[in-house]
């Protein structure tokens, strides 16, 4: 596969996590759409490591990995949080900061 | 080959804009496994095929297990009870199993047509130069990466306590 339809392809899965992200009120969506981005991420860096041959594609996919990690752990912790102060996963009940 | 790819990145497209779209979060959850199993795929067949089994075992197995739980740590209550008997029917994984099946039609043709699968489609950066890379250059980013994880890993079991950070939950709750 060429260079150029990879980045289109995660151009586009990245625009889908966005889409996600942005419309849905359900945190577990938003969550799902923030690994949808990040995945596409990573794609993007495989698709240019394995286009110019280097290893550093792949090595920064690994690290891609680790922050998704962390960062689906963290955000399901404070889902579970959430859920037990508000009684509902809708973002739009955290609007306490809100001017 | 590049066939393959480039039907596996369809799968990704179309799992992905349905996982953000389904209206429960366990349909949604069946999606994005299969989205992150067919970008699996495309990795393969850019010649990654290391990356693309961390893919499957650590985002499609461990992450995906993650979201799991918490949905049935949720139970969101008569709702879900409802979607119980729903669950069942055909019509909720039709979709999932529909476009697993291309995936697994994949398969087969590669297997089918001989020598695709001992060896990689295309030569591709070899393992061990990812391994040199990792803790050469980038020995410090590995460092602070298990900085992060274990950051995650304490704020987690922070967050989870139940017994005594219950107090300040209720005094952000008011």
């Amino acid at each position: 596969m060429p260079l150029e339809h990879t980045l289109i392809l995660a151009g586009a899965l990245f625009a889908i996590g966005l889409a996600g992200v942005l419309a849905r009120r359900n945190v577990f969506f938003i969550l799902m759409g923030i690994e949808i981005m990040l995945n596409a991420a990573g794609l993007a860096f495989v698709a240019a490591g394995a286009h110019w041959g280097r290893p550093d594609g792949q090595v920064m996919f690994i690290f891609i990995l680790a922050v998704a990690a962390a960062e689906v752990a963290v955000g399901l912790a404070l889902l579970l949080r959430f859920y037990r102060a508000r009684r509902t996963v809708d973002a739009d009940a955290a609007d306490r900061l809100r001017g | 080959m590049t066939a393959v790819g480039y039907i596996a990145g369809g799968v990704a497209l179309l799992a992905s804009l349905l996982a953000v779209t389904r209206r429960n979060a366990i349909h949604g959850a069946l999606y994005l496994v299969l989205s992150l199993l067919a970008v699996a795929l495309v990795f393969f067949v850019l010649g990654a095929p290391f990356v693309a089994a961390l893919e499957v075992i650590v985002y499609a197995g461990a992450i995906m297990v993650l979201f799991v739980f918490v949905v049935m740590m949720l139970n969101l209550g008569r709702a879900s009870e409802a979607q119980e008997s729903v669950w069942t029917s055909p019509r909720t994984w039709t979709g999932p199993a529909l476009l697993a099946l291309v995936l697994a039609a994949e398969l087969v043709w590669v297997l089918a047509r001989g020598g695709a699968a001992t060896a990689p489609p295309r030569p591709g950066v070899p393992v061990p130069a990812v391994g040199a890379a990792l803790f050469g250059p980038y020995a410090l980013a590995v460092e602070v990466a298990s900085f992060l994880l274990l950051a995650a890993l304490v704020g987690v079991f922070h967050l989870g306590h139940r017994g005594s950070a219950d107090g300040d939950a209720g005094a952000g709750e008011d």
